[in-house]
Order: C-alpha cells, then sequence, then structure tokens
C-alpha cells in the first residue's frame, strides 16, 4: 500500500484520534469519582491546615474535618446569615463564584471549633498569580479582626518563586495580623521586604522574585475579605458586648 | 538483552551524547524546574517515564506511519501518554500531581522527546527505542539535578527544602545569593557543565 497516498494519510490520521480520543475519554471516565474524592479532600485539608490542623491520616481527613469545622455559613452584604445548611459554604465553587459580578457572588464562612473551644471563621479567597489562579483560605479570631492562620494554593505559578506562597515560611507571617485598624477596613498588605504600606494596613515580607504573585495575594486579600466587613464587624461587636 | 549497541543506546546519553550537554535539547524545561531540587528530581523521573513509553510506541507503529504526518503522530502520542500519566497521577496519588501541576504540560514541549522518537524511535525496533529513552531520561535528569543542586545551595541554602548553610554563615554576613533563583543563573550554570563536560572530552570540542 503507498503509505504517502492522500486516502492512507486521511484514514490514519482518523483512526488514531478516533482511537487515542476513546481511550482518553474512557480513562477520564474511570478516574473522575477517585479524582473527585481526592479534590474534595485537599480542600478539606487546605481548611485544616488554615487553622494549623493537620489530619492524623488521611482516611481520617473527612472524620477531622466534621470535628473541627462545626458550622456552614452563607452571608449577605449587610453580614447577616442567610443559610446554614450543612457543606453549603464547602460546596461553593470559588471557581465559578469569582467570575459573577461582585453583588451576586456568594459569601461563604466556615464556623470552626478549635479544641480550647475558640470559634474561628475561614473564609475562601481566590484571584489570579503570575501563570493562573491562586487561592487560599484565611481563618479568622472571633473578634472578627485577627487573622489566626492562612493556606494558599496555587495551579501553575513558577517552582522556587511564586509557588512559594505554599510555604509555611510565607503563610506564617499572617497569623496575628489585623484586617481592621481603627474601626476601618484595611486588608493585609503583602511588601516588598522592608517596604511599608502607605495606607496603615498590617503588612506581610512578599517572595523576592515572584512580585506578581505576591501582588496577586495581596489583591485577593483585599477583593475576596472586603465584602465581609459587615459580617466580621457584627463578629466584633458580638465579642465586645455578649448579650 | 544488552548488545554492543543497546549499551550504548543506554549509556551514551550519560556522557558523550547527553541531550542537554552535547544535543543541547530540553533546555527550556532546566531553566524552568531548577530553582530547588525537589521538583527538579520529580520533573526527571516523570520525563524518563513519558520518553520510555513514547519511543515503544512510536518504534511498535513506526512502519505504519506516512512520513508526511509523523510529526503529527508523534505529538499525539505524546500528548496521549502525558494526559494519561496525569490523570493516574491525580486519581491515585494527589500529592505528587500537585507538585507537578506545570511540568506535565512542560514535558509535551520538551524537544528531547521529539529529538529521540524523529533520531531513533522511528527506525529501531521496541526495546532499543526502549534503552534509548530511559537512557536519554537520565541523562537529562542528572544535568537537572546537578544545575537545581548549585541553584538551591546558594540561591536558598537549602537542599531538597532543608537548611544546610549554618547559621552563623548568616550571622556573619553571609547571604543567600537571590541572583541564583532567577531563570538566566540556570542558563550560565549549563554553560559552566558544558565548559567542563567539553573540557574533559576533547572529541567534543568543535574545530574551526
Amino acid at each position: 500500500m503507498n503509505k504517502n497516498s492522500n486516502i492512507y494519510q486521511i484514514v490514519y490520521a482518523s483512526v488514531m484520534v478516533l482511537v487515542v480520543g476513546v481511550a482518553l475519554a474512557f480513562i477520564y471516565m474511570a478516574l473522575k469519582p477517585k479524582q473527585d474524592v481526592n479534590i474534595a479532600n485537599d480542600k478539606r485539608s487546605q481548611i485544616l491546615a488554615s487553622l494549623h490542623i493537620v489530619a492524623p491520616s488521611e482516611g481520617e481527613l473527612p472524620a477531622t474535618y466534621e470535628k473541627y469545622v462545626t458550622r456552614d455559613l452563607l452571608v449577605d452584604r449587610e453580614g447577616n446569615i442567610v443559610d446554614s445548611t450543612r457543606n453549603v459554604a464547602f460546596e461553593v465553587d470559588m471557581k465559578k463564584n469569582i467570575k459573577l459580578a461582585e453583588a451576586d457572588r456568594q459569601l461563604p464562612v466556615l464556623e470552626c471549633t478549635l479544641d480550647d473551644g475558640s470559634k474561628k471563621y475561614v473564609i475562601p479567597v481566590r484571584g489570579a498569580g503570575l501563570w493562573g489562579p491562586i487561592w487560599g483560605f484565611v481563618a479568622v479570631d472571633a473578634d472578627g479582626s485577627t487573622i489566626y492562620g492562612a493556606n494558599f494554593s496555587h495551579e501553575g505559578e513558577t517552582p522556587g518563586l511564586g509557588a512559594r506562597i505554599t510555604e509555611d515560611e510565607f503563610q506564617q507571617q499572617f497569623a496575628g495580623k489585623q484586617v481592621f485598624k481603627e474601626g476601618a477596613f484595611k486588608s493585609v498588605s503583602v511588601m516588598k521586604k522592608g517596604q511599608v504600606p502607605s495606607n496603615g494596613s498590617d503588612h506581610v515580607d512578599a517572595i523576592s522574585g515572584a512580585t506578581i504573585t505576591s501582588r496577586g495575594v495581596g489583591a485577593m486579600m483585599q477583593t475576596c475579605i472586603a465584602p465581609y466587613e459587615p459580617f466580621l464587624k457584627k463578629l466584633s461587636g458580638a465579642t465586645a458586648n455578649p448579650s | 538483552m544488552l548488545s554492543k549497541k543497546n549499551k550504548e543506546a543506554l549509556f551514551n546519553p550519560l556522557s558523550k551524547d547527553n541531550p542537554v550537554l552535547v544535543q543541547i535539547l530540553g533546555i527550556c524545561s532546566t531553566l524552568a524546574v531548577t530553582a530547588s531540587l525537589k521538583p527538579a528530581i520529580v520533573m526527571g523521573i516523570a520525563v524518563i517515564a513519558v520518553l520510555a513509553f513514547s519511543n515503544v510506541i512510536i518504534s511498535l507503529i513506526r512502519t505504519t506511519i506516512p512520513t508526511t504526518i509523523r510529526i503529527i503522530v508523534q505529538l499525539v502520542v505524546v500528548a496521549a501518554l502525558v494526559i494519561i500519566v496525569q490523570q493516574f497521577l491525580v486519581a491515585y496519588t494527589y500529592d505528587v500531581s500537585k507538585q507537578l501541576s506545570v511540568f506535565i504540560g512542560l514535558i509535551i514541549t520538551n524537544c528531547i522527546l521529539m529529538g529521540r522518537l524523529e533520531a531513533f524511535a522511528l527506525n529501531n525496533r521496541p526495546w532499543p527505542a526502549f534503552l534509548d529513552g530511559i537512557g536519554n531520561g537520565l541523562g537529562y535528569t542528572a544535568i537537572l539535578v546537578i544545575v537545581a543542586f548549585f541553584r538551591e545551595l546558594l540561591g536558598s541554602g537549602t537542599l531538597l527544602g532543608c537548611h544546610v548553610i549554618p547559621q552563623w554563615c548568616y550571622d556573619h554576613g553571609y547571604e543567600n545569593n537571590g541572583l541564583m533563583i532567577l531563570p538566566p543563573m540556570a542558563l550560565i550554570t549549563v554553560a559552566c557543565i558544558i565548559w567542563v563536560h567539553r573540557a574533559r572530552n576533547k572529541e567534543l570540542q568543535e574545530l574551526n
């Protein structure tokens, strides 16, 4: 057979694409359930990481999550709780949520109770890094202002540079920072080492060599936490005068 | 199993015919993933696997491939393999897949793959092609690890994430060299390795 005839080439290419396409679709379908479980568990471990909790083993992760994350909340822009069905906040797809117009976005909060009985509120954040999306979870104390912990993840930031936002060294800087300064919302800024933000907000050191990813983290903290301002204010009011 | 020719296919790429140092292939990923040691090692393992299997598959179907569309066929095989590897990683070893994220895509564009498929797999039987894939993958990994070793050590003062430069060095004014983290230093490091390599292997030096 003439291997360079047009017919042979077209048939060869079509058969090849069909075989590869079917094989990939089959593999995708077969592995999808397992992948979904992994992805959900990964989200749970990220939420727990923002509370400085590590599940004892992968198998115990769902149980650990159930133990500490005690209530799912959806809040509105006035800071009122509109929904507290189990897992309603966990299941908010931030990827889709962040694409909506700002007024249409859902505002999920995870209420967590630690071993010592103190309550923490975990807020999911999502933004853009240099190459792709970055996201994370920020745990806020019951006073509505002090950050208890933060955990960040990314899809494709440069290894050794932007990807270092996932490292403890960077994340630990956020603990103890305030998102309110004298009653006004001022998100934590990410600044080049040695520089101080002009608006007087708390700040952490950026990663050298990863300016755009670091800026992305700062912007993400600002835009994603700002809508929660009324909710956080209510929290601080509730702890200041217990009624 | 290991005739003289097969041995050459397996061991030549480690030094005399190294894909990075001599064939100058796969430079882009050498720059991208060598800022620290761990991703370099993981990337090396992934390339060895994909290179070996795509070599075998292309070698198996080499008599049926129409020469005019052979590049497309090779690309489809490589891309399909990479996607399959990625899907399995996500399903079974999620942590590893998170670390690999971008590198998986980089494997498809790695010139070593197309280079070896064109130069070797198309004209050889599956077993030698498999050995050639393993050999070239190892040769590539070796360079990646050497470059990453120096970049991580001098740039961050760590190896595999552990601090190796003692604190008293910093106390006495030692600073990590931030320049080592940036891609240009990977090129310079590779160039230094090529320099040493050619100095030791006189027959590789170009005469003009």
